[in-house]
């Protein structure tokens, strides 16, 4: 099995990639409604990962 | 596949559902694909199979059920919990020899909490599977 170095913004992403597609899958009931919430959800999940590393680097100074 | 008419009743009968969520345990996406769901259940499979696949490429760790104070229960019984409810993959990572210990580092880290939302995620796909079993859903 390969190793694998992602950085944190990688990892993050395919994180909220896979999760987003499951989200969206089990959550609604049309395939339109699927997909406007898949992406919903990795839209979220992006704008929070960017928005709490603001956080933090504006707490620490 | 599930009689419709008997299906759909709220209380639908356990052989109707039962071996269709046990098949999406074990092999995660199959629940959905024995229903007919093809695209949902490949979609659902390649989630899981990926992020349980880069789990162990960043070489994370599984948990396994450790005692102590209720906090320490709580993450190490949960952590079990998701890693098998990867199923097969967990089962083949094991029976194949892999034994990551838990160390220090990000990427470790990562990879342990990606074999764990792997497993999360196949319960998503395993509740989604009963709910179109018994005619939640379509």
């Amino acid at each position: 099995m390969p190793k694998v170095n992602l950085s944190h913004l990688e990892a993050a992403l395919l994180f909220a990639l896979f999760t987003s597609i499951a989200l969206g899958i089990v959550t609604k009931k049309t395939d339109a409604e699927r997909i406007h919430y898949g992406l919903y959800c990795f839209g979220a999940f992006i704008a929070t990962l960017f928005g709490l590393a603001w956080l933090m680097k504006l707490g620490h100074g | 596949m599930a009689d419709r008419s008997e299906s759909s009743t709220p209380n639908a009968a356990v052989r109707v559902w039962l071996p269709i969520v046990a098949l999406a345990w074990i092999l995660p996406g199959a629940g959905h694909i024995l229903q007919k769901k093809t695209t949902r259940g490949f979609l659902l499979a390649a989630s899981v199979v990926f992020m349980f696949l880069f789990g162990l490429m960043m070489r994370g760790a599984f948990f396994e059920p450790m005692g102590g104070d209720l906090l320490t229960i709580i993450i190490y019984y949960g952590g079990f919990i998701g890693n098998i409810a990867s199923g097969v993959l967990y089962i083949l990572a094991v029976a194949l020899g892999y034994n990551q210990p838990d160390v220090a580092g990000h990427v470790h880290d990562y990879g342990t909490k990606f074999l764990v939302a792997a497993g999360l995620i196949n319960v998503l796909a395993m509740v989604d599977a009963y709910e179109i079993a018994v005619g939640k859903k379509s």
